[in-house]
This record gives C-alpha cells, sequence and structure tokens, in this order.
C-alpha cells in the first residue's frame, strides 16, 4: 500500500517544492487571491480531468473531451442567444446530449472491440466538426442569468474571490473521490483497469461500467464546457484544442498509472494545481515565454514516470540485457481506502 | 501487393497462385482498396471532372495529382508508423517531431551559410535522435508507448518554439524550396520522396528479415527476446525510423510554405497518420503489419480532404466527413459487427 501511495506523496512533494520557490520569488503566491485564481483558471481543465482519471483507471483513454468542451460552449451560446432558451434548460440538453454520446463510444469500444484511442479520436473530429458546423466563429452569451453567476463569488479577507467555477470544480473533484473510492461503480473500474479478464470471472459488469466510465467522461466535459462558457462568457469551436492532453498530463503527473488499476482522483488534482503553480510563475515572470509551462509540464511528465517505473520494477521484476521482464500484473482488486 | 502474402505462402515450396482463394486470405486487405475505390468513385460523382490531368507549365496539375502531393506527408508518417505500431507501440510525437526538424531547417538555412545538404542532413539528424529519445524511453525504460511518446508531444512544439524563437521563420533558398515545391518529371518532388522512402522501408522490412523479427518483438516480445532477438534493439531502431519519416514530412511541409510554424506545422497529422495504419489493417495490438495498405489508407484520408474541398462543401463539414467515413472504414473492419449481423440474421431465419 505503502509504494502505492508514494507517486501520490512525490507529487504533492513536488508541487509544495515549486509553490516554495514561486512564493520566494514572488511573495504574491501566498495571498488568497493568487490560490483562489488557480481554482478559477484550472477547474475546467480539473473537471474534465477527473472524468479523465475515471477512464484512465478502468485501463482507456478519451481523446474526445477538447472537443466535447468547445461543442457545449457553442450548443450553448447559440440555444441562448438566438433560440431564447433559458440557460438551465440549455444546459440540462447538452449535458444528455454528451452523456449520451459519451454512452455510444463506450458501447462501441466494448462491444466492436475497436481499441479507444481509435474510437474516441474518431469522436473528437465529429464532435469538433459538429462545433464548426454550428458556427464558425466565436458568439458572445450575453444573459442576466450568466451575470448572475459571475457575480456569485466569496470575498476573503484579502480580496481573493472564490468564484462559483471554483466551488463546481472542488464538488466534483470531491463527488469523484467518493465514486472512485467507496461505491461499486469506483471499484469495478478500479478491478477492470487491473485486469478486464479477472473482473470479468469475478462477476464484475465489465461492458456496463466501461460504457458508464466514457459516459462519466463525457458528461464531465459537457460539464467543464458549461464552466467554461460562464468563465468565458461566450462559445467558440477553436476552444480547448489540446485540453485532452493537459487532462492525461494532469492525470499522469497525479500518479496515475496509464495501464490502468492503480491511482487516485486526488492526485489528479494535485497535478492540475502543479499546473497552474508553474502557469502563474511563467505568467508573473513576464520575461519567459509561455511555451516554458509546456516544456517544464513534459519534463515533469518525464520524471514522474521515470520515477513510477523505478518504483514499480522492484515488484516481483527483473532485468535481462536491456529488456525489462516482469511478471504479468497480478489482477489485485483491493483498493486502499 | 508483395506483403498480401502470408507467412504460410512463404513457407510453401512452390507457391502457387489461385486467385479467389488469395482473395478470400487478404479479405481485410481488400478493404482498404475497395473503401479508396469507392471514395474516389464518389469524389468523381460530386465533381464531374475529378479525373482530369492537364499540363500545365510542364507539370501535371489535377486533383488526383492532388491526392498523391498533399498526402505525401501523412504517407510519410504512416510508413514509420506502421513499424512502430508492429511493435505494439505508437507514435504520438511526429507532429512535434514535424515542427522539430521545420524549425531546424529554417533557423540553419536562413541565419548560416551552410549549404543546403547539410540543412537537410541536420534536420533529419535532429529527427533520428527524437526517435532515439522515443525509442530508449520505450525500449530501455520499458514505459509504455503512449505515455513515452506523449513526452515529446507535449515538449516538442515548446522546444519549435525555443528555435524559431517564437517567431514563423520564413527563408528563401531554392534546393530548400525544392523538396516541397519542386517538379521532377511533370510530377511534384514531394511524390518521389514518398516513393524512395517507402521503397526503401520496403526493402528494409520485406527483403531482410528485419520484418519478420520486427512482427515477433510486437507479437510477444518476452518469447522473442527468449528466442535470441534483441527486442530493445528492434523498437529502437523503429522508432528512430519513425522519427526519420517525421524529419522528411517536416522538411515537405516547411519547404512548401517557406516557413516553420512550430504552432501549425504537422498538427494533428500524427491522428491522421495512426487513423492511415489503422485502415490499412495493422492492429495496435502489434504484430503483423501491411505498409502498402498503410499508404493506401493516407491516401483514404487525403482524397475524403481532397474530395471535400473540391465539392465546394463548407471546409467546416471536413471532420465531419472523415470521421464518418472512418467510423464506417472501421465498422466494416470489425469481425465483432459481422458477428453480430450473423447472429441477428440466423436468428431471423429461425423461428418456425
Amino acid at each position: 500500500m505503502r509504494n502505492r501511495a508514494f507517486p501520490l506523496i512525490a507529487t504533492i512533494v513536488v508541487f509544495i517544492i515549486l509553490y516554495l520557490i514561486g512564493f520566494q520569488r514572488f511573495p504574491a503566491f501566498g495571498t488568497t487571491r493568487v490560490i483562489a485564481n488557480f481554482l478559477t483558471d484550472k477547474s475546467f481543465l480539473g473537471i474534465t480531468a477527473v472524468g479523465m482519471t475515471f477512464v484512465i483507471l478502468a485501463g482507456g483513454i478519451d481523446l474526445s473531451v477538447g472537443s466535447v468542451i468547445a461543442f457545449t460552449g457553442i450548443f450553448c451560446a447559440l440555444a441562448i442567444g438566438q433560440l431564447g432558451i433559458h440557460p438551465l434548460v440549455a444546459f440540462a440538453i447538452i449535458l444528455v446530449i454528451g452523456s449520451t454520446f459519451g454512452a455510444g463510444m463506450g458501447a462501441i469500444i466494448h462491444y466492436l472491440k475497436i481499441p479507444p484511442f481509435i474510437v474516441t479520436l474518431a469522436g473528437m473530429f465529429l464532435v469538433r466538426g459538429g462545433a464548426f458546423v454550428l458556427n464558425q466563429a466565436s458568439v458572445p452569451i450575453e444573459h442576466p442569468f450568466f451575470e448572475d453567476i459571475s457575480n456569485l463569488y466569496y470575498v476573503f479577507p484579502d480580496r481573493g474571490r472564490l468564484t462559483f467555477v471554483a466551488v463546481v470544480f472542488v464538488l466534483v473533484l470531491l463527488l469523484g473521490i467518493v465514486v472512485a473510492h467507496y461505491t461499486r461503480f469506483g471499484r469495478n473500474v478500479y478491478a477492470i483497469g487491473g485486469s478486464d479478464t479477472a473482473a470479468l470471472l469475478l462477476g464484475v459488469p465489465v461492458g456496463r461500467t466501461i460504457i458508464g466510465v466514457y459516459m462519466l467522461s463525457s458528461f464531465l466535459a459537457t460539464l467543464a464546457g458549461i464552466i467554461y462558457a460562464i468563465y468565458t462568457r461566450s462559445g467558440y469551436p477553436r476552444a480547448a484544442i489540446g485540453v485532452e492532453l493537459d487532462a492525461i498530463a494532469a492525470v499522469v503527473v497525479g500518479g496515475t498509472l496509464l495501464t490502468g488499476g492503480v491511482g487516485y482522483v486526488a492526485g489528479t488534482f494535485v497535478g492540475i494545481m502543479i499546473q497552474g503553480v508553474i502557469q502563474t510563475y511563467v505568467n508573473f515572470d513576464g520575461t519567459l515565454n509561455s511555451w516554458w509551462t509546456k516544456i517544464v509540464i513534459g519534463l515533469l511528465l518525464f520524471l514522474f514516470i521515470a520515477l513510477q517505473k523505478f518504483l514499480t520494477s522492484y515488484r516481483g521484476g527483473f532485468s535481462l540485457g536491456g529488456l525489462r521482464l516482469r511478471r504479468p500484473p497480478s489482477p489485485e482488486v483491493k483498493i486502499s481506502g | 501487393m508483395p506483403e498480401n502474402k502470408t507467412h504460410t505462402e512463404v513457407n510453401d515450396v512452390a507457391p502457387r497462385f489461385n486467385l479467389i482463394q488469395s482473395l478470400h486470405r487478404n479479405r481485410r486487405l481488400l478493404f482498404p482498396v475497395v473503401a479508396l475505390i469507392l471514395i474516389l468513385i464518389g469524389d468523381r460523382i460530386i465533381q464531374p471532372n475529378f479525373f482530369n490531368i492537364r499540363v500545365v507549365d510542364g507539370r501535371l496539375v489535377g486533383s488526383l495529382i492532388d491526392i498523391l502531393n498533399r498526402g505525401t506527408p501523412t504517407v510519410l508518417l504512416a510508413v514509420g508508423m506502421t513499424l512502430v505500431i508492429a511493435t505494439k507501440g505508437i507514435d504520438l510525437s511526429v507532429g512535434a517531431v514535424i515542427a522539430i526538424c521545420g524549425a531546424v531547417a529554417a533557423v540553419l538555412i536562413s541565419t548560416t551559410t551552410l549549404p543546403p545538404l547539410i540543412v537537410i542532413l541536420i534536420s533529419i539528424a535532429a529527427g533520428m535522435l527524437c526517435g532515439l529519445w522515443n525509442g530508449i524511453l520505450v525500449a530501455y525504460m520499458g514505459i509504455q508507448p503512449i505515455v513515452a511518446t506523449l513526452i515529446l508531444m507535449v515538449i516538442g512544439r515548446g522546444i519549435a518554439q525555443l528555435i524559431t524563437n517564437g517567431q514563423i521563420a520564413t527563408f528563401s533558398n531554392p534546393t530548400l524550396e525544392f523538396v516541397g515545391k519542386g517538379v521532377l518529371l511533370g510530377f511534384p518532388f514531394p511524390i518521389f520522396l514518398s516513393l524512395i522512402v517507402f521503397g526503401l522501408v520496403w526493402l528494409l522490412v520485406r527483403r531482410t528479415a528485419i520484418g519478420l523479427l520486427v512482427e515477433s518483438v510486437g507479437a510477444n516480445d518476452r518469447a522473442s527476446f527468449f528466442a535470441g532477438i534483441d527486442a530493445a534493439r528492434f523498437k529502437v531502431f523503429v522508432y528512430v525510423i519513425s522519427g526519420v519519416c517525421a524529419a522528411l514530412a517536416g522538411l515537405i511541409v516547411t519547404a512548401d510554405i517557406k516557413g516553420a510554424d512550430a504552432n501549425n506545422a504537422g498538427l494533428w497529422l500524427e491522428l491522421d497518420a495512426v487513423l492511415a495504419v489503422v485502415i490499412g489493417g495493422t492492429a495496435l495490438t502489434g504484430g503483423r503489419f501491411f505498409l502498402g495498405t498503410s499508404v493506401i489508407g493516407a491516401f483514404i484520408i487525403q482524397a475524403i480532404q481532397t474530395g471535400i474541398f473540391v465539392s465546394g462543401l463548407p471546409p467546416t463539414f471536413n471532420l465531419i466527413v472523415q470521421a464518418v467515413v472512418i467510423l464506417a472504414i472501421l465498422f466494416l473492419q470489425s469481425e465483432e459487427l459481422r458477428r453480430l449481423f450473423v447472429r441477428i440474421f440466423t436468428s431471423l431465419r429461425k423461428p418456425a
């Protein structure tokens, strides 16, 4: 157990070190304004990454989330602006559409045995194309409801703002942790990620769980799209390109193994916050170019994967002439509480 | 298509050609060819002069030539990607490698006095280096291919930005431009380049034992290792080949627009390349691979895009049509779907 939690602890340590480096250079890092801004800025990415964590825990991958965010934004903008639908109704409609889309991808993956990488890639093209067909330009959203939501925030003593979108992110995160570790669905996800054959033999409803996982991921991506629309007050078909990569990076840095079956939703949160710290540092510095964010995140990705390899290689493995040989992973269904 | 030969055929003492039998045995490989023909016919229906080829200023002009020419970057990537996927791997970094190699070539040619050929070689070497990095991560550190190449995919565009210093590095050099825009014997030069690369790789893997060994590594690397094959070295080898292919694609893309755009050069091309390989019938689970049909897969993707372009349909439909056609091809190839249909069919006939 201690071995499994170690990547998470390492992630937290790296976060603290990066945060202290930022704090030492820019004392403003200590204010709630910056900290609350992490949450607001990364809220849509964070919500997406929670869904991605479930998909990766189940041994899959979902490349379509960025497109789903863009589609949701443009759909809401048009439904509210041109059709005059109330935002809450529009949100409900798009959440149903998004979940159905995810369930469809899950069904194709499970029943037709086409690899998730390819299915969600086609899904990414389809949804991004759908967003372009709806509208090609950015559409602003003007509705009193959006004003109200934007004005919903809690002000800390030093004027930091805990916004509505940040609260939604934290709620999704807490729910994600509960679902992953304390429900049957969560246990089934871990079991399938460990070994789907063993899970099937143990009576885990593999098909239902796989469909559920992709449905959850698309549902959360749609929710992230709504949050993104509220945050930017517009819909744009080119929005959120590459968000799927950021989300996957956050999940991996957060200590979840891409082979599935091992990881924590809470780790993903730390992974997101690490990206937030790096981005804020690069922004504060001003002289650094913004692409340094990507390079540092990529290097961290490498460090964490190397660390995970180093840790897991001692679990009953041996190395022979360069080719690392490992025993087939035992189907470990038990998860740490 | 010589790679249609199955291994049993190779072992036959006197392989006799039997059309029906070989068609049946290779029916999986027929799908890409049939799909390409259907898409071309579809293009022809949409645009009556689609198959017309004219000669303008000593060069051939027409939609078919356009498909061959525009498809070359994807074809090159698909050739490298096929080998990588044959070893149960995947190379997500090729788009970023295109950006890096394009940036290297553009910056070197515009800021130094190095001869263009040396610049091209350095750019190819940069691609090899990227492939080597991926290969070492996958083969010697045992990192999952998706993750290992994801690292370079994330960092790569940043590196390209650093090389070009955030600007679109433009240049003007006839030799380098020839790689992307040159005309040879009436055909655009990139077509010859992709033909040469395909030919060389094909000879390398199908006229030596390398192809067979790559397939064996992809089917079971541990068993291959115990059979005396240096599996790790073969994995590094395929990633290096993929890096070189990406470098050449990067040179074509960069030379074509006379500039290196670190943000957009080769964007999403890695996805096109993976799709081309999968449409071509090579399974992502590794093992047997089909170089020729991967190239056809790349042309299928380009034929769809060119078809949409000439049809006058707004380019907004590009992605949707592409996604639908690709899903249709994948469904056609799916054994599970066919079995499902057979089950429904038999259960409909049974009730009596």
